[in-house]
């Protein structure tokens, strides 16, 4: 296959960045979208040029490094990560428009690279649970019911990608935020703290700059892992009974 | 806006899900507004007498207990409270969407969004400035466009005019702000019914969206109807 690129480059934070075109002959339908680009990185660096700079980690859909939108899309056109989005996607002959995520609260650090640890502070104010360390308790002591155990379970495959915000039209990240809330409300270990987690979470949201929600569920259809629209609901709710417990 | 500290002193009612609480409850007391409002214009179908009478009855509602017109103005009382309450805290949210992606894609795909979800700013806005008109027109300075004459005290004549014979123009106008209506609502039911917590599993989601198309097509269709029917010579003085 043969494509035509169009890539936002950017030295640094601070740099203004702008849109390149490049070509790329030889790509192969089995490639990943990933591999693709380290093709072109190669092409770049034959020709003394800068290759470009992007994330990626694990390179098996499970970290949320490889953020990119592709096509006006977050991870592109399938519901899935970058690093397992194929060339077979695309046709011979595409031109694909690749950005960086778009959002305040993740700034540019260099071309593709955004900064995500926004969703790092999140975390680090409320989204756990206090435990005492020690032996591990016996697991049976626990009763969690079935059906709240199973919901926990499928949205703590949120791998914090950040797809939600980018396409979110608000910049916001109340999937990312409603599937955590979700994720350790439904547990009996997430009780404790049930209330003034979400207080403070949602706090930390607003303070990092992120929109409020409106409802209109681009977010779900991005997310790489199908965290439905309901965790925002969920997240509504348990703000609303935060408030009547006072927090 | 990146930050590196946590936020301490966290209030839950200071949070945009406060925000979106208020813009529900209040867009909640619009939609029971609008529809009693909706019901009430259908007394047109009735006639001059049974219209004007309705009128009458809003004014006497709840007396002697309450003076005259003392029902009405709690209900308007209401009504401006929420106004100032849904717009406040749109505005907010609409300068903290702005400010949440200064630099805007140069390729951007709407996949799952409706039409009405992506215009509830300026649809809302559009629903502004004609309940401007609307109140000027009907209730505060009652302006007749037949003859342009003002303070008109029969309800049935100054409706009946609005949209009778050469006024076609203002039956556009009013199905217009209905369709804009209709899209607010559609969006609007769904997403209040999300900001309040009701939609917790898939099969309330899709309830909820049903509910936007029913309270959409009611109320947006009910109201468009006394117009047309007017303009088209079926309901007559
Ligand atoms: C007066 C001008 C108005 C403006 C500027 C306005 C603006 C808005 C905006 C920007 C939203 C947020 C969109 C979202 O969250 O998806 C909204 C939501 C809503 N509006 Fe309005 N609106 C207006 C009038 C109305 C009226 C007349 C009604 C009812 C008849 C109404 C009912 C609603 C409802 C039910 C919601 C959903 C609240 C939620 O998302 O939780 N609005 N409005
Ligand atoms: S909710 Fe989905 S899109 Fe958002 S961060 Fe988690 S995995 Fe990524
Ligand atoms: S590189 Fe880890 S999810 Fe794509």
């Amino acid at each position: 296959m043969n494509l035509t690129l169009k890539i936002w480059r950017q030295a640094n934070a601070t740099a203004a960045g702008a849109m390149h075109t490049y070509t790329l002959d030889g790509v192969s339908s089995d490639m990943s979208f990933l591999e693709m680009l380290d093709l072109l990185n190669e092409q770049l660096l034959h020709q003394g040029e800068e290759p470009i700079a992007f994330d990626s980690d694990c390179r098996e859909g499970i970290c949320g490094m490889c953020s990119l939108m592709i096509n006006g899309q977050a991870h592109g056109p399938e519901v899935t990560t970058t690093c397992q989005l194929h060339m077979r996607s695309f046709n011979d002959g595409d031109t694909i428009t690749i950005e960086p995520w778009r959002a305040d609260p993740f700034p540019v650090v260099k071309d593709l690279i955004v900064d995500r640890s926004a969703f790092d502070r999140i975390i680090a104010n409320g989204g756990y649970i206090s435990a005492n360390t020690g032996s591990a308790p016996e697991a049976n002591s626990v009763p969690a019911p079935r059906d709240k155990a199973q919901r926990a379970f499928n949205v703590a495959t949120c791998i914090g990608c950040g797809a939600c915000v980018a396409a979110c039209p608000n910049g916001s990240a109340s999937l990312f935020l409603g599937a955590k809330i979700t994720h350790l409300g439904e547990l009996p270990q997430g009780q404790p703290e049930r209330y003034s987690r979400v207080a403070t979470m949602i706090a930390q949201h607003d303070h990092e700059g992120f929109g409020g929600c409106t409802n209109i569920g681009e977010c779900a259809a991005a997310c790489p892992k199908e965290i439905p629209l309901d965790v925002i609901s969920q997240l509504n709710k348990d703000l609303r009974d935060s408030i009547k417990q006072g927090y | 806006m990146a930050t590196t500290e946590l936020v301490k002193g966290v209030r839950a009612t200071r949070s945009t899900i406060a925000l979106k609480l208020a813009m529900a409850a209040s867009g909640i007391i619009f939609i029971l507004f609008v529809l009693l409002h909706m019901y009430g214009n259908l007394k047109a179908f009735a006639g001059h007498d049974a219209y004007n009478e309705y009128a009458e009855h809003l004014r006497t509602l709840g007396t002697p207990m309450l003076p005259r017109s003392g029902a009405l103005w709690i209900i308007r009382a209401v009504l401006i409270v929420s106004l100032i309450v849904h717009v406040a805290a749109a505005v907010a949210l609409w300068r903290r969407a702005s400010r949440a992606r200064s630099t805007k894609y140069q390729v951007k795909k709407n996949v799952a969004s409706s039409l009405s979800s992506r215009t509830m700013r300026w649809g809302g806005l559009t629903i502004l400035l004609f309940v401007i008109w609307h109140l000027l027109q009907f209730t505060i300075v009652k302006i007749d466009i037949t003859d342009g004459s003002t303070g008109n005290e029969d309800p049935f004549n100054l409706l009946y005019n609005a949209f009778h014979g050469s006024a076609w123009w203002m039956t556009v106008i009013y199905l217009l702000a209905m369709i804009a209506l209709g899209f607010h609502l559609h969006h609007g039911t769904f997403s209040s019914l999300q900001t309040l917590g009701m939609t917790n599993t898939a099969t309330s989601r899709a309830r909820a969206r049903i509910a936007g198309w029913a309270v959409a097509i009611v109320i947006a269709g009910g109201f468009s109807l006394v117009p047309l029917f007017i303009a088209f010579g079926v309901i007559t003085k």
